[in-house]
């Protein structure tokens, strides 16, 4: 019975931080498919996000209201650094545009030392955090935010990529940049707006983990590493599989931390993408291995 | 282009090391701070490990973002060897980098079948297991605390202590490994390695053998970082965990990409402006702004990178070549050589 309850109280903190790696891992997804960019600042939207909400509701404005505003306000940060940064370098390397994201990143996180300091602060929950019992496991109502606000989420995406006309030339640009281009949509309006969606998502799963985990400069960096390692473990392109890629490294953490040791999850996270990279590099889930030209 | 010329190519470039490393060698008639002295040090660290990772990045054409894992391993492995157990440091540097590059062959054979990003994020997620190993293996590595007591260097009875003697000593040894770096690149693998930076799939097809070029490079890169490392546990005699962070490794490749990649001599302008710029940052920023701390610093190396890969994706010592060029009226064989260069590898490179 105890072990159950503990198992199951694993279970809850990994699927709450699964839930976090889903968000920022599709946002990796949608810019990496409209843009061919695997964008290393991901991460950092997060941690923006954070920190703006947590100062708005500093100054007194609504939680509701703080964490909506930070969403907008990271989705123009996004946009900048899109017309910026990646538009004009999009003739680059491959080698080039990743060390251009990193550059982008460590640049956000100096500017987050600067405006915020280095000390970690806190979002209150968004309801009334009485923790619930679950066979004796505790389910904290802000863990069901989490998890909920994600799965609302990748649906809306969903729809939005399937069912919409601006999601549907978005993945045309995916299919065939060209031939999209011919049918009259413009493919770097498209990237922009990529960029600006998967910022603005970025900066949700950032205000939705602060309550948790707390926000500082750094969190960003390994929210995005893991994030990513759960789009490799999808394979990249495909956004439902990354999501399931981000549960599954949730999970395994949340069990290596409880069971084992907490230093070490890193190691068996980033063994784990190791391994699937020598092993499997088109993502556990793929199909047919085919290779992107 | 026939053998002569080339001879004289080789020959006035070799002029140019010679007049850095005498001005170098020079400084310490003209200043005796002690404070000069540790920041050059630093410098030559930085140099050594930048050295090998620029021919990796510029002239393999391959990413590594965990370089501060052989740097770390080198650092590590000297501290232990020497501390732990009293071994000879020149010979714990000589093991930690036989070490280092058995962990880049195991880790460099599976690594380098992959390409672009996932190359980029496998050698990031290897930095981050070392530096995790570096914290967790406490019993032998001293944890988050750290390791204290590292023994200091000496040569045939000649202990480097002093600030001054240790700069002598790294900037000899940054010599070597740039004499050691210039005859590879000049050589037949050299050759390789920049069609290998042009196009994967040309120099695949006349038989260059892309796997073996590229391991032997990160091989020897790591051995680089390696041997950087363990002077530096010598010289600063604590070392700690957070000197290997993942950060490390995204510095060394800003210091490449600012001295231009695939230049050798841009590794050493590379390391130096960043020493520089760190050490002005740490200073005169907290004048302005009193109240920060942490590594603010981050925020100018950030946009300085993102502006050097937009608007000077060659770094900066190709920019000086062009001056110098300028003010000569033919256009010196070594320009020639290295626009013939930029023309080859200014095709495919996806």
């Amino acid at each position: 019975m105890e072990l159950l309850s503990q198992m199951l109280q694993l279970l809850f903190s990994g699927l709450t931080l699964g839930a976090i790696y889903a968000l920022i891992a599709v946002g990796f997804v949608v810019i990496y498919n409209v843009t061919g960019i695997l964008n290393f600042a991901q991460g950092e939207f997060a941690m923006l996000g954070a920190l703006i909400s947590i100062s708005f509701v500093n100054m007194n404005v609504p939680l509701w209201l703080a964490v909506i505003l930070s969403i907008i306000i990271v989705a123009a940060i996004g946009g900048i650094f899109e017309r910026t940064a990646i538009h004009t370098a999009r003739k680059s390397s491959v080698t080039t545009l990743i060390i251009i994201t990193i550059g982008v990143s460590i640049a956000l996180r100096g500017l987050a030392i600067l405006i915020w300091g280095t000390q970690v602060q806190t979002l209150p929950s968004f309801t009334d955090n009485t923790p619930i019992n679950i066979l004796d496991a505790v389910l904290l109502p802000q863990n069901i935010w989490a998890v909920g606000i994600s799965i609302v989420i990748l649906i809306i995406m969903m729809y939005f990529f399937n069912f919409t006309f601006v999601g549907k030339s978005l993945t045309a640009c995916v299919v065939n940049p060209f031939a999209a281009r011919l049918m009259g949509i413009n493919p770097e309006k498209m990237s922009l707006l990529a960029v600006i969606v998967s910022a603005g998502i970025g900066a949700l799963a950032g205000s939705v983990i602060a309550p948790i985990s707390g926000a500082t400069y750094d969190m960003g960096m390994m929210l995005g590493i893991k994030a990513f390692v759960a789009a490799v473990i999808g394979g990249l392109t495909n956004a439902p599989a990354a999501i399931a890629g981000a549960f599954l490294i949730g999970i395994i953490e949340a069990f290596t931390e409880g069971l084992w040791s907490s230093g070490l999850k890193d190691v068996v996270t980033f063994s784990m993408l190791l391994l699937i990279l020598f092993i499997k590099p088109e993502g556990l889930f793929a199909k047919a291995s085919g290779k992107r030209v | 282009m026939n053998s002569k010329s080339l001879n004289k190519i080789y020959n006035n470039s070799l002029l140019g090391p010679m007049i850095f490393f005498a001005v170098l060698l020079c400084i310490p008639l003209v200043t005796s701070s002690n404070y000069v002295f540790s920041i050059l040090t630093m410098v030559g660290f930085y140099a050594l490990v930048c050295i090998g990772l620029t021919t990796l990045t510029g002239y393999a054409g391959q990413i590594s973002l965990g370089h501060a894992a052989f740097y770390g391993i080198g650092a590590y492995s000297s501290a232990v060897l020497t501390g732990t157990y009293g071994l000879n440091p020149w010979l714990a540097i000589i093991i930690g980098a036989v070490i280092s590059a058995i962990v880049a062959l195991i880790v460099g054979i599976p690594t380098f079948k992959l390409k672009g990003y996932y190359l980029a994020l496998a050698t990031l997620g290897f930095g981050i297991i070392v530096f995790t190993l570096f914290k967790e293996l406490s019993s032998i590595t001293g944890g988050s605390n750290g390791f204290f007591g590292i023994p200091s260097i000496s040569l045939f009875g000649f202990e480097f202590i002093t600030d001054i003697s240790y700069f002598y000593l790294i900037w000899i040894v940054v010599f070597l490994a740039i004499l050691f770096m210039r005859n590879i690149i000049h050589s037949r693998i050299g050759r390789g390695l920049r069609s290998i930076e042009g196009s994967e799939i040309a120099a695949d097809a006349v038989g260059v053998n892309l796997m073996s070029y590229k391991l032997q490079m990160f091989v020897l890169s790591a051995i680089f970082a390696s041997v950087a490392g363990s002077f530096l546990a010598h010289y600063v005699s604590f070392i700690n965990p957070d000197l290997f962070v993942a950060n490390t490794s995204i510095f060394f490749l800003i210091m490449v990409i600012i001295g231009g990649k695939g230049n050798i001599w841009g590794s050493i302008v590379g390391a130096a402006i960043y020493v520089l710029l760190d050490e002005l940052l740490k200073h005169y920023v907290p004048l302005l702004l009193p109240n920060v701390g942490g590594e603010f610093e981050i925020v100018f190396f950030g946009i300085l990178l993102v502006l050097m890969l937009i608007y000077m994706p060659n770094g900066l010592v190709p920019q000086f070549e062009k001056i110098v060029s300028k003010f000569k009226r033919k256009p010196s064989a070594n320009s020639t050589l290295q626009s013939i260069s930029a023309n080859a590898t200014g095709g495919d490179n996806k």
